[in-house]
């Protein structure tokens, strides 16, 4: 780990000054960043410690949802009650993630911001990587790549984000609270992940020294029908090779509203609402799954190693959502 | 973690990438524990507690950990550890767990991978449990820091030691005090009914469950974070539900 300063902000105030600094870096839980440091792939030269920052309430908004604080740790936002009984499926996504010490450590805000990443992008040995030294190529491109990206990569860079607590929030169609020091601005989560595009060395649309301060969710339909399902290689504590956040409001056997979003697949977490129209107005059967299927894999370009991630992304699309509807 | 000899055969359990620098530990005239440590520092990881007394050794620590440095950004950082009020000066990149082992001489946590993927570096900081490689001293200041030093002594066990011990929970040893810091923490989680992803692996259709049976499912899905190379994991298992149920 190289040598670096380090300030404890006392105020968002002070931490987005100190974050403006040349070299600065947000240190909320430590999960990424200092495991970054330690491979050299990060090297900040002052971290602004984040964690005291009076940000760590979940809290209800008049119009019905509510606002989690960016420094909520994930366990305690996975069992916060408003969150088990309003979001379920934000919950059953934040333990399928990481170990329990891990989200005993890991914020709502470093949660969003862990690297979009893949081996190369993790080992400094390696040159070629445009995500870690723009320029320099993509060893993935023609390397190792089973648990790369099916859409929406780039020539530059075919990484996946790992969260799974991001794929639920897109699906709950969440807004990111940002502050900078220009203001307050609200992102949705659906524009939160950049794709990588011939820029991937930007996972987010964060302005530098932006602060990631709230995430907020409006009310949801979905409590009563949810599911998250995460596939990868082993039972538990590994990163999804696919995961499908699914959740369907159901009235009268007819879909009222759907939500349906993807890990494990691209740069970003991946929602179509094309697919989540096309769910709607209907029962949900055979048919209009495998029609929102379609939709979400349009366009799925698979590496050498990567092609059953198709296959299964489709498989998963249609156990989550049957598992969301239920037996009812 | 007995720092006794162990009969010959024992180096078996020894991982064979390390025990190939060094063919057979016994033949060489060296215990298992200082081999251990050879091989340890050969990976750029393990260093004896004794270190940081021998100059000689010193380049052997952490950066940050080594006593006398040029360096200006050491600092003072109060931690309180297992009770006690503890002064160090240390640079801010210095992590818990190296602070603790390297600085403290407190060796019972463990450093495996260094990466937050393996859990023998676990700690409870105010009750909850914590990889200490993935988190910098500093940042624990005014916290309640509780190591394997802090649960129990030979003499007076926790009841989640007695219990590995009594189920033979473990082979070599070196998982076992992050397994035990990550068990005395999970049978609190199980008391809050804190939810875990076999709690939904359990439950009809998605819906939260009210409320959480222990079971063996449990324990592993909440154990996941912690790695045994030995393959204790049977055994571990039942210690943990064992504690978890009251039994032990």
């Amino acid at each position: 780990m190289n040598d670096v300063d380090y300030r404890r902000a006392s105020s968002v105030a002070e931490a987005i000054r100190l974050g403006a600094e040349p070299g600065a870096a947000y240190l909320a839980g430590g999960t990424n960043l200092i495991d970054l440091m330690k491979g050299h792939v990060a090297l900040p030269t002052l971290l602004v410690d984040v964690n005291r920052l009076p940000l760590a309430a979940v809290t209800t908004r008049p119009e019905g949802g509510i606002r989690i604080g960016a420094m909520v740790r994930n366990s305690d936002l996975a069992d916060h009650p408003i969150v088990r009984e309003r979001y379920p499926l934000l919950a059953q996504a934040l333990v399928a993630g990481a170990s329990p010490q891990l989200r005993n450590m890991a914020t709502v805000g470093g949660n969003l911001l862990q690297r979009t990443r893949c081996h190369y992008f993790y080992d400094a040995e390696i040159a070629a990587c445009n995500k870690r030294t723009p320029g320099s190529g993509c060893a993935a491109l023609e390397g190792r790549n089973r648990i790369h990206a099916i859409l929406g990569a780039s020539d530059a860079c075919v990484a996946t984000h790992p969260s799974d607590m991001s794929v639920a929030l897109a699906a709950l169609r969440a807004d990111v609270v940002v502050q900078g020091a220009e203001g307050e601005r609200r992102i949705a989560m659906a524009r939160f992940h950049r794709l990588p595009g011939d820029t991937p060395e930007r996972d987010t649309e964060l302005a530098p020294g932006e602060l990631i301060t709230a995430v907020e969710l409006p009310p949801s339909p979905f409590a009563a029908r949810s599911h998250y399902l995460k596939v990868r290689d082993r039972a538990s504590y590994a990163f999804a090779l696919v995961s499908v956040a699914a959740a369907l409001d159901i009235r009268d056997g007819s879909v009222r509203d759907a939500a349906l979003a993807l890990g494990g697949v691209a740069h970003r977490p991946w929602r179509v609402v094309a697919a989540e129209e096309v769910l709607v107005g209907k029962p949900l059967d055979d048919t209009s799954i495998a029609a929102a299927s379609d939709r979400v894999l349009a366009g799925a370009r698979p590496l050498r190693e990567n092609a059953f991630k198709v296959e299964l992304a489709r498989r998963a699309i249609a156990r989550a959502l049957q598992t969301a509807r239920g037996n009812t | 973690m007995s720092s006794g000899k162990r009969p010959r055969g024992d180096s078996a359990t020894v991982d064979p990438s390390i025990s190939s620098r060094c063919a057979d530990a016994d033949r060489c005239g060296v215990s298992r524990r200082h081999f251990l440590q050879a091989a340890g520092c050969a990976a750029g990881g393990l260093a004896p507690a004794e270190l940081p007394a021998q100059p000689a050794m010193r380049d052997a620590l952490p950066l940050g950990a080594r006593p006398a440095t040029t360096s200006t950004s050491q600092r003072i950082v109060r931690l309180r550890i297992n009770g006690a009020d503890r002064e160090l000066t240390i640079e801010p990149r210095v992590t818990l767990l190296d602070a603790l082992r390297e600085v403290l001489a407190l060796t019972g946590t463990k450093k495996g991978c260094d990466r937050g993927q393996c859990g023998a570096c676990t700690v409870l900081v105010d009750g909850r449990r914590i990889n200490a490689c993935l988190t910098l001293a500093v940042m624990h200041e005014g916290s309640e820091i509780t190591t394997i030093e802090g649960l129990g002594t030979p003499d007076a066990l926790h009841p989640m030691q007695a219990a590995f011990l009594a189920r033979d929970a473990f082979q070599c040893g070196y998982c076992t005090p992050g397994q035990i810091c990550s068990a005395v923490a999970l049978v609190g989680e199980l008391k809050a009914q804190a939810l875990s992803a076999a709690t939904f692996d359990a439950a009809p259709t998605g819906a939260v469950p009210r409320t959480i049976a222990i079971s063996d499912a449990e324990i592993r899905e909440r154990m996941s974070g912690n790695l045994c190379r030995c393959g204790a994991y049977v055994n571990i298992v039942a210690a943990v539900r064992a504690v978890a149920e009251g039994k032990a």
